[in-house]
């Protein structure tokens, strides 16, 4: 019974475990970089081309915030520029963003390590990630010219001004980007008022859905349904798909676990029936059906299981639980776990899904060990039985 | 005639044994294989880090790894040449190689790049670029114009072999110096990443572009033998004047690839150790059972005049053949299994997008180490045994009377 | 010197709640090439009395030595001994390991004493023989009748080179005609040998083959019978 009670207990606290991981990357990228959902021109998710951008989006903008389910909104638009210092250049991106909006959407404001946060006035001034400002060798207050190319495909240029340093720990992250105001930015890309990418925080991952749909009605409402809207799942593919993988193969870790545990655990199921043989012969003999006996044999068989697998996800809820407030950390993981975006402690997550699915594979499985010796009873003769030791 | 006495023992119930050996050779082969698995994915990760240009070691000028600009360029590479030259053991390959911060630009689109200037017959061996090319043709000893892009990286500018492709990036004057160059050949790498990051020309092209006369930026070694890779860049470093250059082994250049290596070790540890537990309930079980079943015979064992520390003995053998059994067997099954598997690998092109977040490459191939085998083996084993400790200690404490009395 | 000296042995077991009072002052001198009987009641304590002399059991008062040895001063380990080397052991049934065959249990016991291979095999080979087994060394238990089960009992208790052999009712589950068969073979070890023979039993076929009877009753010493 021990093992029931073990292999639950693994199982929830490893799936809450992969759950809790899988929410905390899942938001931690949504936070960092997408946002839940954005409205987009059709396929500038594919090519990022300049040219295709959100025409006249205050109107989008205003229908949208105000629908329920929506935590924050703001406009985005992005571009590529060579960065020179006094000494140094460097490729790197360019974001136009808006600074109050932008504050409540992600977590740009609370990184700031340098120098400060943008203000809505601050035209001409620029956010750097702490590794592009190490590699151009710049700090706030220092100048930094910018050359790309605009909507209409005229040269973009133009000098901005260090105003802080931000570090997210994503080293990808911090070595590429710029942000400046988005007025700057449509002002020296030509962009003539639009912007790339309407960018919109819902209340929770769970309310995504219904603010897409509600979305997209919004906007055929208005007469935009040449725009897309995009959830983070087709805006970071590559992050729904290493969870895909990652459930796969855990699945088949932990079926490997569990029969493992089931053939473990067969030899006592057959023990303990078999230990009471001559039982089941004095009961066959005064006139039990076999059929009954072998549903009283599954029963307790059944019983049995269900204390382990009740033991199992008391010590399995109590055990994650406790991680649950405090986190798990482990010794070496912290540079990685950064540079996916995650914190350093794992916070595992217990969920209707994890603490039942677990159990539920054992409880099966067990069962299905049960049913050999459970056949053994059926076929018992009460005689021979009897005379058994 | 112990030994004989112990096998038999095992087979007096070929039932209970026959269940038990089946937890235990599921348990190993899972160990190994899935431990293969891991491992590949963990080397796969190291491969992709050291064949896409790291290399084993790396000579730079001091300060390059932290700001790799043309500023930090090595201004006498014949010094190191030297050095190389002298203590680098036969079969190593070394390469002397241009590498900027760029922006690649045409009509359309500009993206940022690493524009790498390589010796093209000597780069050939030494990393990923030599084999990849899938179509157009390699770069030429003599290549003023040439361009090596990847795949993705075509795309992305919508661009073709024999388009033009515009290159910019700081000169040594502190200029903007750019070139137009013409596309020749598409490589193919094992992540997409590496097709969008690295744009290849020659090493001349490059120094003539950027003003660099008989500089360099890296120096770049490939070793026959991965593991001489720390005690030779020390040997170098102590070669060269300690003030002027850096040397750095592949785990320095690529520290995450080093810390989840680490990771992947205490994982597959991890495995295992929850793989025995699992394994462990049935085998106490099973020992225990087969004890008490005896409980008679071991009361006569110790009338006759055995010691309990024999008896002790005994159980621990037979749950020993039990043990080796169901890991010779797991063992078998388990490298099967992965010699199954280790010229195809495992495909994970249907999840292209996933494997690429995560720093894999596009195939898995599971990867024997024997240290992983001697680990999982070592586990089993001596877990196993100290497990069926209790039962074994538990026979050695029937007095003979009770169990002589069980009649 | 006697081979056996009991000096008011007591022995008290406790079932559950209930003190039994097994032994209650035996005192009883056993000679040197003796055959004899502790003859009594089931629950008289006679076998009791014979696992102790045997050094299976420990008496809680009151002196036994045997072949010199004092057992209250001996530890679990020189007991164990004394039974390796002193005494053998036939029990009622159950004598034997079952995934051994006849001549692999006799030579056990030599195992466990550490003699060669090849001197275990002839010994073994030998001493199956004079108990009349020749031929049949390479079955196993299951394979053997009753009787014959003894005699290997028998073979192996005697292989050792013991100065006793304790036999505790070994003709319980045979039919007379095995029976007396065995204890003839018995009592020809004891004559030929010089080993002390001391058996427990309430069956009047072997109290008249033993050369000394003693009567066992509630605990207690009941009656001293030399026969010849």
């Amino acid at each position: 019974m021990t093992a029931i009670a073990f292999a639950s207990t693994l199982l929830i606290f490893m799936l809450s475990w992969q759950f809790g991981s899988y929410e905390t990357m899942i938001n931690a990228s949504v936070k960092i970089q997408t946002g839940h959902l954005q409205v987009q021109a059709p396929e500038y998710n594919e090519d990022k081309d300049m040219r295709r951008v959100v025409e006249k989006p205050e109107e989008i903008g205003k229908r949208i915030s105000t629908l329920p389910g929506v935590a924050a909104l703001a406009f985005r638009a992005n571009g590529f520029v060579l960065a020179s210092s006094r000494d140094r250049t460097y490729g790197a991106f360019v974001v136009g963003i808006e600074p109050e909006r932008e504050a409540a959407l992600s977590t740009l404001k609370g990184i700031i390590r340098q120098g400060s946060y943008l203000a809505g006035e601050d035209d001409g001034q620029a956010l750097l990630g702490e590794l592009l400002a190490a590699n151009l060798q710049v700090g706030p207050g220092d100048e930094l010219t910018v050359i790309g190319q605009g909507r209409d495909g005229s040269v973009a240029a133009t000098v901005l001004v260090v105003k802080g340093l931000y570090r997210s720990g994503q080293d990808e992250f911090d070595r590429s980007a710029i942000h400046i105001p988005l007025s700057t930015f449509q002002d020296v890309f030509s962009m003539r008022g639009s912007v790339h990418e309407v960018v919109i925080l819902a209340n929770a991952l769970s309310r995504v859905p219904e603010v897409k749909k509600k979305a997209r009605e919004a906007l055929r409402e208005t007469g935009r349904d040449d725009l897309v809207v995009l959830d983070w799942r087709e805006l970071l593919p590559g992050l729904v798909q290493a969870i895909q993988m990652d459930l796969v193969s855990g699945f088949i870790f932990y079926v490997i676990l569990v029969v493992v545990v089931a053939f473990s655990i067969l030899n006592t199921f057959l023990m303990a029936i078999l230990e009471r043989t001559r039982e089941f012969g004095v009961l066959l003999a005064i006139g039990m059906k076999p059929k009954r006996l072998v549903r009283l044999v599954l029963a307790e068989s059944a019983v049995l299981t269900f204390f382990g697998i009740a033991a199992g996800i008391l010590f399995g809820v109590l055990l994650t639980g406790y991680f649950q407030e405090h986190g798990i950390f482990i010794p070496g993981s912290t540079e990685i776990l950064h540079q996916f975006g995650l914190p350093e402690r794992i916070y595992p997550r217990l969920s209707g899904l994890s603490v039942t699915l677990g159990p539920v594979l054992v409880f099966l499985i067990t069962l299905l060990t049960a049913l050999y010796p459970a056949g053994r009873v059926k076929r018992l003769r009460a005689v021979d039985a009897m005379a058994a030791p | 005639m112990i030994l004989e006495f112990a096998w038999r023992n095992i087979w007096r119930n070929r039932r209970r044994t026959a269940i038990i050996l089946t937890a235990v050779v599921i348990g190993v082969w899972s160990m190994i294989f899935l431990g293969a698995l891991m491992r590949g994915i963990a080397d796969q990760m190291v491969r992709n880090g050291i064949a896409t240009l790291t290399g084993h070691i790396q000579v730079h000028q001091k300060g390059f790894q932290a700001d790799p600009s043309i500023e930090n360029r090595i201004r006498e590479p014949g010094e190191i040449r030297h050095v190389l030259e002298e203590t680098m053991p036969a079969k190593s390959l070394w390469t002397a190689r241009v590498r900027v911060p760029a922006v690649a630009a045409n009509a359309r689109h500009s993206a940022g790049v690493t524009l790498v200037g390589i010796d093209p017959p000597v780069e050939k061996d030494l990393s990923f670029i030599g084999q990849a090319v899938r179509s157009g043709r390699y770069l030429e000893k003599e290549d003023p114009r040439g361009i090596l892009v990847g795949e993705a990286f075509l795309h992305q500018f919508e661009t073709r072999i024999g388009h033009r492709l515009v290159l910019m990036s700081q000169d040594t004057a502190g200029e903007i110096a750019s070139r137009s160059f013409t596309i020749v050949g598409i490589f193919q790498g094992e992540m997409e990443s590496t097709e969008k990051a690295y744009a290849f020309v020659t090493r001349e092209a490059a120094r003539e572009m950027l003003k660099m006369d008989g500089a360099v930026s890296v120096f770049a070694i490939l070793l026959p033998e991965e593991k001489d890779a720390g005690p030779l860049a020390a040997r170098i470093q102590n070669s060269l004047p300690p003030d002027s250059y850096e040397v750095l082994t592949w785990r320095d250049m690529l520290p995450l690839v080093s810390a989840v290596l680490a990771l992947y070790d205490q994982f597959i540890f991890l495995w295992y150790v929850v793989v025995f537990i699992a394994m462990g309930f049935g085998l106490v079980n099973t020992v225990l059972m087969a004890v008490y079943e005896r409980m008679r015979e071991f009361g006569l064992l110790k009338a006759l005049g055995m010691r309990p520390l024999r008896i002790v003995g005994d159980v621990l053998l037979e749950a020993f053949f039990i043990l080796v059994i169901g890991v010779l067997a797991g063992n078998v099954l388990g490298i099967l299994s992965v010699l199954a598997l280790k010229t195809r690998g495992i495909d994970l092109s249907a999840v292209s997008a996933g494997s690429e977040f995560a720093g894999l490459g596009r195939v898995i191939y599971p990867t024997l180490e024997l240290r992983d085998i001697l680990l999982a083996n070592g586990v089993v084993l001596i877990l196993g045994l100290v497990v069926s400790l209790y039962p074994a200690l538990r026979a050695a404490r029937f007095t003979p009377v009770e169990a002589l009395a069980r009649t | 010197m006697n081979m056996v000296e009991c000096r008011d042995v007591k022995k008290i077991y406790r079932q559950g709640k209930m003190e039994v009072q097994a032994l209650r002052g035996v005192t009883l001198s056993i000679e040197k090439g003796a055959f004899m009987a502790l003859a009594g009641p089931s629950g008289s304590g006679k076998t009791t009395l014979l696992n102790i002399i045997g050094g299976l059991d420990t008496a809680d008062s009151g002196t036994v030595v045997v072949d010199g040895d004092t057992l209250a001063e001996m530890d679990q380990g020189d007991l164990a001994d004394m039974r390796l080397r002193k005494v053998g052991f036939v029990f009622q049934s159950y004598n034997l390991i079952p995934v051994l065959s006849a001549r692999e249990n006799v030579e056990f016991i030599m195992l466990l004493q550490g003699v060669s291979p090849r001197e275990r095999r002839e010994r073994a080979l030998s001493i199956l023989e004079e108990v009349g087994l020749a031929g049949l060394h390479d079955r196993r238990p299951a394979e053997l009748s009753g009787g014959q089960q003894q005699r290997v009992a028998v073979a192996r208790a005697i292989v050792s080179g013991p100065s006793i052999v304790l036999a505790d009712e070994p003709t319980a589950n045979l039919d007379s005609q095995t029976g007396s068969d065995l204890l003839d073979m018995m009592k020809k070890m004891n004559e030929e040998k010089k080993v002390t023979f001391i058996f427990s039993t309430h069956d009047r076929m072997v109290m008249d083959y033993a050369r000394r009877l003693v009567l066992i009753r509630d605990g207690q010493v009941d009656g001293d019978h030399p026969r010849e």
